[in-house]
């Protein structure tokens, strides 16, 4: 709801936001301007001085008014021909011209109306509304993107445009939204909306009849500074009925001129001192440093307009279309989807299609869509369902757990849950096991266990689709084919072997940097920005589903590295470990945001086995500020498996690994990773007290050893395998 | 051309005993090239003795500027009322307006002046830009304004 209310305003109001950001930044620098290039008044004069020097100078002065960057405009008649110049307070001569500047001008009326009059400055006045709707929404997008409002300035991940977007949202969204309102109320008040219009003291009827008394003589002009000074206009010349009218900035007055008092006087009205005060903050005139801070926040909605729509852009190319959908009520099968970045609807196209290829019709919707009184003919209900963030529903699956338990009955017709998810998140497929257990509870018969995708694996949805297929009594082969990002052809430049002596054939294989375009660098796409840790997918000769590999290398490092075990039998590990400098592979890049050690100095305590180390090893490589990291690592023998084991000596000394512990597993006492970290107990639990973060990375037998490990351990510093996976303490990697 | 069916009689203080004709008049106001933004200009007629006796057009919609409009301003103590019907645009720089209404044929040769006062975004306001007496034998005379007028005339 508010990301549609970010995004629709956005894309439909650009073009006109854009013209108002841009003039207003323009119009800015005007009041500055003027501040620096008019001769201020001395503190200590006052208007009867004022008006004596411009009255002795220019003896047809009609006006003199002062603006709120201080400068001092006179207006005259000098024998019939009319006369304006800026003056200077110190003598009272005219030192500028008082002609309006024509740029300013322009400016002016093509930020307020687009040149269109009334029209226009609705127009406007729609911009500034959505300007004001898009800061909003942004902000709560932002708030909730970087984990509440107390993380404001969090640190931020993910591709540049979106980041962009938000860095610069982040700072300008108060100007913007000050802007914003300023502008919608000045607007109401140029409409006569609001009741901020002058209150003038009544022109008095009796005054002395005489003239000739001069300003520099009238108390109240002498009570009066110049800084307070708005306007003071001089009786006709002869009119004996005629007045001196002061306005300050408190109020409204006439002077008798042949006596010089004050005949009657009018406050500032409290809507007026209001509307003064907002003219002042939009307009920055009288508050020049303020107005030249907002020119330079309306500076960044061109560029969030740009990186908006890179995002919009990148958003709808993930997204798949279905094509062939049936309409609910004919279908017999009913597939709803929970997705939040549209991957997961890729995966219900593509059971959709093998459904159909079995003769099924079948109906692809939305979660949020659920109305199971529709579902007529429906024989069974599939749920596919991502997770948001820490368990929340997905954006297509809003308000369907509110529906299911609202109803009073499910529906008769079985139900699949199948859960998409990320096992580095502590919250993995949590929505889905939501679903589940309110399915459960509302007692809706179930036609399959529920299932779990782990980041997209086509090789999960694929012994799902048979266990589905089984259910169904029908051949059900789902060959799910992710759209893929930009695949880039990637060059060996060299490779270490290890582990042919234990049987466990093992190359850390070194790629060169592909070249990247300006368009990639800019949305921070493909390899133009990747961190260890992050995965690489490679896509074997021979078939097209990708296999996942972990980098052991950032962008900073200057080439692509992975650890790859040659499986038996395997055909990407296989081809890569047969690969020789100089040989080519297809790969593209996944981020891994669940898995980064953070920037922060608190220690890290690393924990993998095996070709896990490969993105550990990555953090240790990158670890050039000396952050405290202490490394355990589970090998077979340190003779033959040990990956980084020339690397690792240099590592130590430069202050790259605090400490690194090894475990051998072949052997007369056979000694896992997980014994390595009991046997270090004390010391693992005082860094955790310290605030260390735990990340490990390996198969699972080895996550579930060491989270075993773990649990024993914590007690020691009073915290709980909970408690720390809550915090982002700990986070896994596992294959 | 804008013709107008309000008369003064119907707005003002004009219907004084035997005011029964009315005559159409055309009035042509000129502005010159000040280099500003659009005019505000209040055209009023004023009695012999100098007080204000009605409108006659507003050029200008929003009423927070007429207070720059300071004369009619202080006559009518900003009284939208007075204009009543009788509100058109701003006139730009350089540009003509052109207004027709009935006018009780009491006006002419009675001492009545017409006035134009005037006034610019962020330039001087010019009450009192015009005043010119309303006579049979003056019109189609063109008379020059102080700043912002380049010439005012009236037709009969």
């Amino acid at each position: 709801m508010i990301r549609s209310l970010h995004r629709w305003p956005g894309l439909v109001a650009l073009a006109l936001v854009t013209l108002l950001a841009l003039s207003g930044a323009a119009l800015s620098v005007f009041p500055a301007v003027e501040r620096i290039a008019a001769p201020q008044a001395d503190q200590t004069l006052t208007v009867a001085t004022l008006a004596d020097r411009i009255h002795s100078v220019y003896p047809g002065v009609e006006q003199i008014r002062r603006s709120p960057s201080g400068r001092i405009t006179a207006y005259w008649f000098d024998q019939g021909a009319p006369g304006a110049a800026v003056i200077d307070p110190a003598s009272g001569e005219g030192v500028a011209s008082a002609d309006p500047n024509q740029t300013e001008r322009w400016l002016t009326n093509l930020h307020r109306s687009l040149f269109l009059g009334d029209g226009g400055r609705l127009a406007m006045a729609a911009g500034a509304a959505a300007m004001l709707v898009l800061s909003l929404s942004g902000a709560v997008l932002v708030a909730r993107r970087t984990g509440g409002w107390r993380r404001w300035f969090a640190r931020l991940h993910g591709p540049l445009a979106g980041r962009l977007h938000v860095e610069i949202a982040r700072i300008a969204v108060a100007g913007l939204v000050l802007s914003a309102t300023t502008a919608l109320w000045m607007t109401a008040s140029t409409f006569d909306l609001l009741p901020d219009g002058g209150a003038s003291p009544g022109f008095p009827a009796e005054v002395s009849g005489e003239t000739g008394f001069a300003p520099d003589r009238m108390p109240t002009l002498q009570q009066t500074p110049v800084t307070e000074l708005r306007e003071l206009s001089f009786p006709y010349p002869g009119d004996t009925t005629d007045v001196f009218t002061l306005k300050t900035d408190r109020g409204t007055g006439y002077l008798d001129q042949g006596d010089g008092t004050l005949l009657a006087w009018a406050d500032l009205t409290r809507w007026e001192r209001v509307s003064e005060t907002i003219y002042m903050l939009h307009t920055g005139q009288g508050a020049a440093v303020l107005g030249l801070l907002l020119g330079l926040m309306a500076l960044g909605v061109p560029a969030m307009g740009a990186t908006g729509v890179l995002i919009w852009l990148g958003g709808r190319r993930g997204r798949t279309r279905i094509r062939g959908n049936q309409p609910a009520g004919r279908a017999e099968t009913i597939v709803l989807v929970g997705s939040e970045g549209g991957s997961t609807w890729g995966f219900a196209a593509t059971l959709r299609a093998a459904l159909a290829r079995a003769g099924q019709s079948v109906h692809v919707g939305p979660m949020s869509g659920f109305a199971p009184k529709r579902y007529i003919n429906a024989r069974r209900i599939i749920l596919l369902a991502a997770t948001y963030g820490d368990g929340a529903a997905p954006a297509t699956a809003k308000g369907f757990l509110d529906r299911l338990n609202a109803a009073d009955r499910t529906p008769d017709i079985p139900v699949a849950v199948l859960g998409f998810g990320d096992r580095s998140f502590p919250a993995y497929c949590a929505f889905a096991k939501d679903v589940a257990a309110a399915a459960q509870a509302k007692g809706w018969p179930e036609l399959l266990t529920p299932g779990t995708i782990d980041r997209q694996s086509p090789q999960d949805f694929a012994r799902w689709g048979r266990a589905l297929g089984d259910a169904l009594g029908i051949d059900l082969e789902l060959s799910h084919q992710p759209v893929l990002p930009a695949i880039d052809s990637l060059t060996l430049v060299s490779r270490r072997d290890y582990g042919a002596e234990v049987q466990a054939p093992t190359s850390i294989l070194r790629f060169a940097l592909p070249r990247v375009s300006m368009w990639q660098r800019l949305r921070g796409a493909g390899f133009a920005r990747f961190r260890a840790g992050d995965l690489i997918g490679i896509v074997p000769e021979g078939s097209t589903l990708p296999r996942l590999y972990s980098l052991a290398s950032g962008r900073r490092d200057g080439f692509i590295e992975i650890v790859v075990k040659k499986h038996p039998g395997g055909l990407c590990s296989g081809q890569l470990t047969a690969l020789e400098p100089g040989d080519t592979v297809a790969a593209f890049l996944r981020r891994n945001a669940g898995f980064r050690p953070g920037r922060d100095r608190t220690p890290l305590i690393l924990i993998g086995a095996g070709t896990g180390i490969g993105p550990l090893a990555g953090f240790v490589r990158g670890n050039t500020r000396g952050r405290p990291i202490h490394l355990f690592f589970g090998m077979r023998d340190p003779g033959s498996d040990f990956f980084y084991g020339e690397e690792f000596p240099g590592w130590q000394d430069e202050g790259r690994v605090t400490r690194l512990v090894t475990a051998v597993s072949r052997g007369a006492r056979p000694h896992y990773v997980q014994d390595a970290l009991r046997d270090e107990a004390s010391q693992v639990a005082e860094l955790l007290r310290d605030g260390a973060r735990v990340m490990v990375c390996g198969g699972r037998d080895m996550a579930a050893g060491v989270a075993e490990a773990l649990a024993e351990i914590l007690p020691l510093a009073e915290l709980t395998p909970a408690a720390l996976k809550s915090e982002g303490r700990y986070v896994e990697d596992v294959y | 051309m804008k013709s107008l069916l309000a008369t003064l009689a119907l707005t003002t203080a004009l219907t004084l005993p035997g005011v029964a004709m009315a005559r159409p008049v055309t009035l042509t106001t000129t502005l010159n090239n000040y280099g500003g933004d659009g005019a505000y200009l209040a055209l009023y007629v004023t009695d012999a003795s100098g007080a204000y006796v009605g409108s006659l057009w507003m050029a200008g919609g929003k009423s927070k500027y007429y207070e720059h409009l300071d004369d009619w301003y202080r006559a009518t103590g900003g009284d939208k009322g007075q204009i009543n019907g009788i509100t058109g645009g701003s006139v730009g720089a350089g540009r003509t307006l052109e207004i027709t209404l009935d006018l009780a044929d009491a006006l002419f040769d009675a001492g009545y002046t017409l006035h134009v006062d005037a006034a610019v975004e962020d330039m001087r306001d010019s009450p009192n830009e015009v005043a010119v007496p309303l006579t049979s034998d003056g019109a189609g005379t063109p008379v020059a304004g102080r700043r912002y007028v380049a010439s005012l005339r009236y037709d009969m």
